[in-house]
Formats: C-alpha cells, sequence, structure tokens
C-alpha cells in the first residue's frame, strides 16, 4: 500500500531483452503498521508523570495543657466540616453558648472569599515577597524566613479544622487547599467538642 | 482529432515523513513509559492545587473506601529486610522465592496470618484475595500497620546509615478515596504518630487553579 506500481504491466510492444531492472524501493506497510502498533500501545499504557502530593502537618497530643497551644480569641476561625455535601459551618473565635453558627460553601465565592477577605493582609506581604523573588532582589534564604516570619505573624488568621465521624476525606483535603491558597500556615484538624457538634444540631433543627 | 489527455498522477505518496514521525513518537512513549503496576486496590484521589512531586522515597499507606489499609514501601533492599522484621515479629517463615515475590510487589493488604498463603498464590489467587481482605490489621488489639510502619522507619534510616546517608529522608504518603471517612484517614495517621511521625503527603490529582 505505501508503493503502488502504477503504469507498468501493459502488454509491451517491445520484447527487446534487457537485464530486468529490479525495484528499489521496499514496500513499507508492514513497517508502518507496527509503528503506529506501538505507538497507540505506548499512548495508551503511558502514566504521565508522578502524582502530587500535598503536605500536611498534624498537631502532637501535648502530654499536659502547659504545651497546648492558646488560641486567640479575635484571629481563629473554625470550620466545622460534617457529611453534609457543599456545606461548611463556621465561627470566629471561641464557641460559647450563644455563638452563631454562619454557613458557606466549597465554591471560590464561598469559603475562598471570606479566607482572602481575613487573610488580606498575610497575603499582600506574601504577593509582595514574591514579585520581589521574581525579579531577584531578593535571595531564596531570605524568602524563606521572611515567608516564615509572614506567615506566622500574630495577626495572621489561625483556622481550625473540626471534624466528626462521617466527615469525609474529600472536604478535609479540599478545606486544606483553600487554606494553602490563601496562605493560612497556621492551621490545625481536629475533632469536634460536644459543643460544636450540639450547635451544629440547633442549626439543623 | 486528437484526444485530451488527462494527465495521469502518481497515486504513490511519499511516506518518509510520517513514519519518521511515527518512530520518533514511539522512541518518546517508550523512553518515558512508567508502567502502571499492579494495584491491589484502587482509590479515587482528591484533586488539589498542589503541585508538589511525590518524592522518590516514600512509604505509602493507601485506605480505600471501606477503611481497608494496604502498605507499601518502594525500596527494594528495605522491602527484604521489613519482610525479615514482620517474619520474626509473626513467627511466620517465608521461603527465598516467597521473600523474592514480596520485594518484586507493591501494595501488600495482607495480615500476617495470611501473608504467606497469598505469595504463594498465582496472579488469579492473589486478585481474588485482595477483594476479599480485610486489610492490614490496624485496631489498637492487632495493630499490625504499626509494626509495618515502625520496620520500615528502622530499616530504612539503618540503610542510609550504612550508606552514609542522612537518615530521616523517607516520606510519609497517605493515598486515600475522596469518600473515605476522615475519621479513618485520621486513625490511620494516629498510628504513624505513634511512631512520631507527623508530617504526611497526602496523594492528589492536579486540578487547574480557578
Amino acid at each position: 500500500m505505501a508503493e503502488l506500481n502504477t503504469g507498468e504491466g501493459g502488454g509491451g510492444k517491445h520484447q527487446k531483452k534487457r537485464a530486468k531492472k529490479s525495484s528499489t524501493k521496499v514496500d513499507m506497510t508492514p513497517m508502518v503498521d507496527l509503528a503506529f502498533l506501538l505507538l497507540t500501545f505506548f499512548v495508551l499504557t503511558a502514566t504521565f508523570g508522578k502524582p502530587k502530593t500535598m503536605d500536611i502537618n498534624m498537631p502532637v497530643d501535648p502530654k499536659d495543657d502547659k504545651n497546648k497551644t492558646k488560641v486567640e480569641d479575635q484571629t481563629a476561625m473554625t470550620l466545622l466540616l460534617t457529611d453534609k455535601k457543599g456545606v461548611i459551618y463556621f465561627y470566629y473565635g471561641v464557641m460559647k453558648a450563644d455563638t452563631r453558627l454562619d454557613s458557606t460553601t466549597y465554591a471560590s465565592n464561598g469559603l475562598r472569599k471570606i479566607l482572602l477577605d481575613k487573610n488580606k493582609k498575610v497575603i499582600t506581604q506574601m504577593n509582595d515577597l514574591r514579585a520581589k523573588r521574581e525579579k531577584r532582589t531578593i535571595a531564596d534564604s531570605t524568602y524563606k524566613q521572611t515567608e516564615q516570619k509572614v506567615k506566622g505573624d500574630r495577626d495572621a488568621l489561625y483556622v481550625i479544622v473540626k471534624t466528626n465521624d462521617k466527615t469525609k476525606y474529600k472536604s478535609v483535603v479540599d478545606v486544606m487547599d483553600e487554606l494553602n491558597i490563601c496562605e493560612v500556615d497556621k492551621k490545625a484538624v481536629i475533632d469536634m467538642s460536644p459543643l460544636d457538634k450540639a450547635a451544629l444540631k440547633k442549626i439543623n433543627n | 482529432m486528437p484526444k485530451i489527455k488527462v494527465p495521469r498522477s502518481n497515486p504513490s505518496l511519499d511516506m518518509t515523513p510520517m513514519v519518521d514521525l511515527a518512530f520518533l513518537l514511539v522512541t518518546f512513549f517508550m523512553l518515558t513509559a512508567t508502567f502502571r503496576t499492579e494495584q491491589a486496590v484502587v482509590v479515587d484521589t482528591p484533586s488539589s492545587v498542589s503541585d508538589k512531586l511525590l518524592p522518590d522515597n516514600v512509604m505509602m499507606v493507601t485506605v480505600d473506601t471501606a477503611g481497608r489499609v494496604f502498605y507499601n514501601i518502594d525500596d527494594q533492599n528495605v522491602r527484604r529486610k521489613v519482610l525479615d522484621n514482620i517474619a520474626a515479629r509473626y513467627k511466620v517463615a517465608f521461603t527465598e522465592k516467597e521473600i523474592k515475590e514480596f520485594v518484586l510487589m507493591k501494595d501488600v493488604g495482607m495480615p500476617t496470618a495470611n501473608l504467606k498463603q497469598y505469595l504463594a498464590a498465582d496472579k488469579a489467587e492473589r486478585i481474588r484475595m485482595d477483594k476479599a481482605t480485610n486489610g492490614i490489621p490496624y485496631d489498637s488489639l492487632n495493630n499490625e500497620l504499626y509494626d509495618w510502619i515502625l520496620f520500615g522507619r528502622a530499616v530504612d534510616a539503618n540503610i542510609a546509615e550504612q550508606n552514609g546517608k542522612e537518615p530521616d529522608r523517607l516520606k510519609y504518603a497517605i493515598k486515600s478515596d475522596s469518600e473515605t471517612n476522615y475519621a479513618t484517614v485520621r486513625k490511620v495517621m494516629k498510628v504513624f504518630q505513634e511512631v512520631n511521625v507527623n508530617t504526611f503527603s497526602l496523594i492528589t490529582d492536579l486540578e487547574g487553579k480557578q
């Protein structure tokens, strides 16, 4: 098929004897077939690159209360993740009897908007810092140091993610992802307290 | 009257460039291909915007929707020694052939009681066993996962030391299905934390930044 021989084989009138000229053309069809077969095989089996990962630090259970991190009332934001799809409940500060739960969604105008607003200061500082690194006005080591300082600042948003028994793994990963996007470095994932559960019950009834 | 001659075009095409390209692509895919090893369990990981690559030296625990746990460590030398330790701890004797099988495998999700039978089994039987297994036990009464993690960590540190490398290079990855309960994953993390591992790499798919 690669080479169609045409214009030959018509009843030759001149019956002169000549040395037979063998064609220099090789039929490439089988080779091409094989090449494409292999190509298809490798394209279909190829797994591109390695999987991506997201690093997470889990808090160590402190042996005594002294080592426990005290959370500043104003900066702490608590997210409650339940098995209810697409809904996040949250409140600020410490849970009290009259704390009102707000709710938001995983959409970009939901949780992200709130986080971007609350963590504005850190985000603008981080953007400046990145711009400086792009222009190579600061060294990588300084960048890292400053990044830690900015993200660990006293005023930076502190987010506590609380889960119950029915929370799906995906919800937690999605929320951690949002926190990473919004440069929230001070975060922890812990279990819900009875107070939180009671508040959730109240809002769902 | 002369007949109008229709110029006869030659229908044969020059296929050389196409063949060149085809072979170029074949070569490319052959060289970049990393073959998907057979997975004992299939999980659908959630997506994130993180673009960090999975490191080379990694201990991976897979948790599926039913809460079954599978264990994998990449380095073959480490695998062999971990199995030796497990054999000693749980008093199971493995033949040289079974050890070899284990070294070449990936995820294992067998309680040590069934491990010998699993390693001796053929492919079809293994697939059946993978479906039927409850994974590596990790409850407080029978915490085999703890031993797997502990031995994996110790052996890796040992080998690194022998080779004059820094010990704590091993990374701990958790691969879990989107629909798994977080409480189950947390339980697995707690087992890791008993061995003083507090940082995990959660395996996710890449998603575009919106």
